[in-house]
């Protein structure tokens, strides 16, 4: 009896430094000075917590629990080690959507064996749970098998594996029935009205359904924002199942990413100009629609050695990356010909919008990983004002950010989102692969401005040629 | 744990999160979500709980699969945050390849 009591104390001593950890492990993540460090905290944690739950009372099914450990910890090992940085937004959403699934899957066993106590007749006390449990595990399950397959959908959509928006007229009513029947399921297995497995099943079908059809109609341009809601979502879902097996550890880890995760999928939406129930319900991210006519003018082509030049003799340069820099693979020329460019004196800097590429601060880590210092490197509300005095915007396969037309249009679906100022630079050169809409489909009004030049090609390829070109002028 | 215990960490963890968050620079956005990711993967203490209780097959079954997704969210988490965040760092923290290459 005491034996038990002091392992339990140690079990409960130990979810308590592993909550500690955390938290102090997040807060060095918020400074790029510490940030390195914020993760090995973190992970201590997780290493304690995860050891010490062997020694979890009233365990059993140890060789099925080492093995399902040892083969997730491998797949997941292997596959985020060999992940390019450029897939990094769609591998962070299916690892987000398996801690979904694992959310869900608590649920499921603790329904099941309510419903398996129910069948086998009442008094076996064992499989009682109370109502406030039974709810937050419905309320747990439905968010985390949502966030799983909804995660999943978000990983085929940036993955490639969906190319097309699948959307129908009366998409958001079956979404909404689709709800309304696993809440009443839910709510059916909450109140422990009835608990037949049937009805623990049919639950946990629509809540996966309900998952893929919220995300199909989303467009990829809108996918920062959903991978961030799924991953509050998860926390959220871990949280509630933390309380259903009274452990502190999950409440607090749960519910701190549940809350930091909410205002970071603000912060984006925000970034964005859209709210986030028009993220999920409006269907904008790639209509393709909207193509207000209201551009005037005509691309204006350029060769590779006139830009070289135009770098080479400039004061000052901002390059602005998109997404089009990540499919490319180009951050590490670019940042060669960057490193040219302040060799011959010329002041460089990288000019960052909050939703460049597939998620916030994508092009940051690209950045960091071709080793420019991230003191090189602003943000929207840092930059902005010095475009005016830049001799040369460089945009590298971004579009939406630098539209225009978000300040002028008002009938565009980007109208009031705040973007780089580019257009205010003496000269801007835009390289862009075809003559293709962005990601949007929104037509760009910057690519038809008089002090704009556009140089075609894979962003990787220019890049090599800028190169050689400012080379060449010695 | 009491209900209104239970409460009083859910309110406090919220705020925590709200607050440790508020204030991080735009260029750790995409670690930071990684991050917060790989720590909601303490799902897998849970999992590991729910497994280890399971008495029917179904129930081992969903089980297995609970800890197995749980452990890639945590492995998976760690993995491709320590990843990014080694790549940070400043130009003065390393010399600069830059001048002297050439």
């Amino acid at each position: 009896m005491h034996d038990v009591l002091t392992r339990d104390f140690l079990i409960q001593a130990s979810y308590f430094v592993t909550a500690v950890l955390f938290i102090f492990g997040l807060k060095r993540m918020s400074s790029p000075v510490t940030a390195r460090s914020g993760i090995l905290w973190a992970g201590a944690g997780m290493l304690v917590a995860t050891l010490v739950t062997f020694f979890y009372p009233g365990m059993t099914n140890y060789p099925l629990i080492g093995a399902a450990v040892i083969a997730g910890t491998v797949i997941a090992w292997w596959s985020g080690k060999r992940v390019a940085m450029t897939d990094m937004p769609q591998m962070i959403a299916l690892f987000n959507g398996m801690g979904g699934g694992a959310a869900a899957a608590i649920a499921a066993v603790e329904l099941y064996r309510l419903s398996g106590g129910a069948s086998s007749g009442a008094g076996d006390e064992a499989h009682t749970l109370g109502v406030t449990t039974t709810t937050l595990a419905v309320v747990g399950g439905i968010i985390g098998a949502v966030s799983f397959s909804g995660s999943a959908i978000a990983f085929g959509k940036l993955q490639g594996l969906i190319t097309r928006s699948i959307r129908f007229s009366g998409q958001q009513v079956l979404n909404v029935l689709i709800l309304l029947a696993a809440l009443v399921l839910g709510g059916l297995v909450a109140l422990q009205l009835n608990v037949d497995a049937r009805v623990v099943t049919a639950f946990f079908v629509l809540a996966l359904v309900l998952g893929v059809t919220m995300t199909l109609p989303i467009g990829g341009a809108d996918m920062p924002v959903v991978i961030s809601l799924y991953n509050a979502l998860t926390g959220l879902a871990v949280g509630f199942e933390g309380f259903v097996l009274n452990n502190a550890a999950m409440i607090i880890a749960g519910t701190v990413v549940g809350s930091a995760g909410t205002l970071l999928t603000q912060l984006m939406a925000k970034a964005m100009n859209r709210s986030l129930g028009n993220v999920l319900f409006s269907g904008f991210g790639d209509t393709g629609g909207a193509a207000t006519g209201a551009v005037t003018g005509s691309l204006k082509p350029i060769e590779a050695s006139d830009v070289g030049v135009m770098l080479a003799f400039a004061q000052k340069v901002i390059v602005v990356p998109g997404y089009g820099m990540a499919v490319a693979q180009a951050q590490h020329k670019i940042w060669e010909l960057c490193q040219l460019l302040i060799d011959r004196g010329v002041t460089v800097r990288f000019a960052i919008h909050p939703v460049a590429g597939r998620m916030p601060g994508h092009m940051n880590v690209l950045l960091a990983e071709a080793g420019v210092p991230y003191d090189l490197i602003a943000d929207l509300d840092e930059i902005n004002a010095e475009f005016e005095t830049a001799d040369v915007a460089l945009i590298i396969g971004a579009n939406d950010v630098v539209n225009p037309v978000a300040r002028t249009e008002k009938s565009s679906p980007i109208y009031g989102m705040p973007i780089l100022n580019a257009d205010k630079a003496k000269n801007v050169i835009v390289i862009k692969r075809g003559q293709g809409a962005g990601f949007s489909g929104i037509e760009n009004a910057l690519f038809y401005l008089d002090n704009t030049r556009m140089l075609y090609g894979d962003a990787q390829k220019v890049a090599a040629e800028l190169i050689q070109s400012v080379k060449a002028l010695g | 744990m009491t209900g209104i215990v239970a409460l009083y960490i859910f309110m406090l963890a919220a705020f925590t999160g709200y607050e440790v968050i508020s204030r991080v620079p735009v260029i750790l956005h995409t670690p930071l979500m990684s991050g917060s990711n790989f720590v909601h993967g303490i799902v897998l203490v849970g999992a590991m709980v729910a497994l280890g209780n399971a008495d029917t097959p179904l129930e081992k079954t969903i089980g297995f699969i609970g800890v197995l997704l749980a452990a890639g969210n945590a492995v998976g988490g760690y993995v491709v945050t320590e990843r990014m965040l080694e790549m940070f760092k400043s130009s003065n923290a390393k010399a600069k390849p830059g001048p002297g290459a050439h």
